[in-house]
């Protein structure tokens, strides 16, 4: 009877995700600008806005600036969508976690349109948001992301987003 | 009774805290016609590699820029929300360009604004972004 492989241990399986995590979102200054975080569970990831003064839009209600809204919502597509397109070689150990450690990654998708819903007023809190790649292309890709505050049933804003596709070899 | 409600669409949008985040400076508003900049900064960058900013910051500058469109529009009575924002994202822009805005309210009824805008950089004839909204009109 053949033996399975011994399970990778734990600590090294983190390490290398959270590398391709890092390398992905770490380095953007306006992720820094924003304080913008990503929460990661396994393949799943969460876009996290802690909420400070300078993202009002709005200071009479106050509510978070459109603006704030529509670059979380894109980050968080965008880091998902990368993210789930380097999981594969990420994992088969294809890209190198050094690689990864040191920055090195292949390029990121670009915008081609982005189209945002705004369903209520962003308050005064902090935000969350998940994306969903629903087509992933050679081409081209469409993400939908939804962000909620405290209700994850009532999200204060969605968008739909198309990107082109880095080549795959470079 | 015009250039009040211009001057105080830009006194609303100067004391926007994430505007000034931004570092968006309002060059002209009046009459459901707004030009906005937003000049190069570092904390704006979205690709460290090539130093282009994010599509994000494009999108900030394009909400502020419409919905002071909006507020400035001799039919509005007062405020305005975004209720959607399409963008489009033709090319980057260029590293250490200022980007300029410019939004126009093409339609309004007792309800909603249609905003259609438009970003470029030193290159004015390649816009780098194009936008479509829709408005909400509130009472003053």
């Amino acid at each position: 009877m053949a033996r399975r492989p011994r399970p990778e241990p734990v600590q090294q399986v983190k390490q290398r995700r959270d590398a391709a995590l890092n390398a992905l979102a770490g380095g953007v200054p306006y992720i820094q600008t924003l304080g913008l975080q990503f929460d990661r569970r396994g393949d799943e990831l969460t876009g996290i806005l802690p909420f400070k003064d300078d993202l009002i839009g709005n200071p009479i209600l106050p509510a978070i600036h459109g603006g704030v809204t529509a670059a979380f919502l894109e980050m968080t597509a965008i880091i998902t969508l990368s993210y789930q397109w380097l999981w594969e070689d990420v994992e088969s150990g294809a890209i190198l976690v050094e690689e990864l450690e040191r920055g090195e990654l292949p390029r990121l998708p670009k915008t081609i349109d982005f189209t945002v819903d705004y369903l209520r007023s962003g308050l005064p809190r902090d935000a969350y948001a998940r994306a969903r790649v629903t087509r992933s292309g050679r081409r081209y890709s469409s993400v939908m992301v939804e962000a909620w505050q405290d209700n994850r049933d009532r999200p204060f804003a969605m968008a739909t987003a198309h990107f082109l596709m880095p080549r795959r070899d470079g | 009774m015009a250039a009040d409600k211009a001057k105080i669409a830009r006194q609303f949008i100067a004391s926007i805290p994430h505007a000034q985040m931004l570092g968006m400076q309002i060059e002209e508003i009046d009459d459901g016609y707004a030009r906005i900049i937003m000049p190069y900064h570092a904390r704006l960058v979205g690709d460290p590699q090539t130093g282009v900013i994010h599509g994000g910051a494009v999108s900030a500058l394009m909400d502020t820029c419409g919905g002071a469109a909006v507020m400035s529009h001799p039919a509005a009575p007062g405020g305005t929300a975004t209720i959607d924002l399409r963008i489009d994202y033709m090319r980057a822009a260029t590293p250490g360009d200022t980007i300029v805005a410019e939004a126009r309210c093409t339609h309004i009824t007792r309800n909603v604004a249609f905003v259609r805008a438009t970003a470029v950089d030193d290159d004015k004839d390649n816009p780098v972004a194009t936008a479509t909204g829709a408005f909400s009109v509130e009472g003053t």
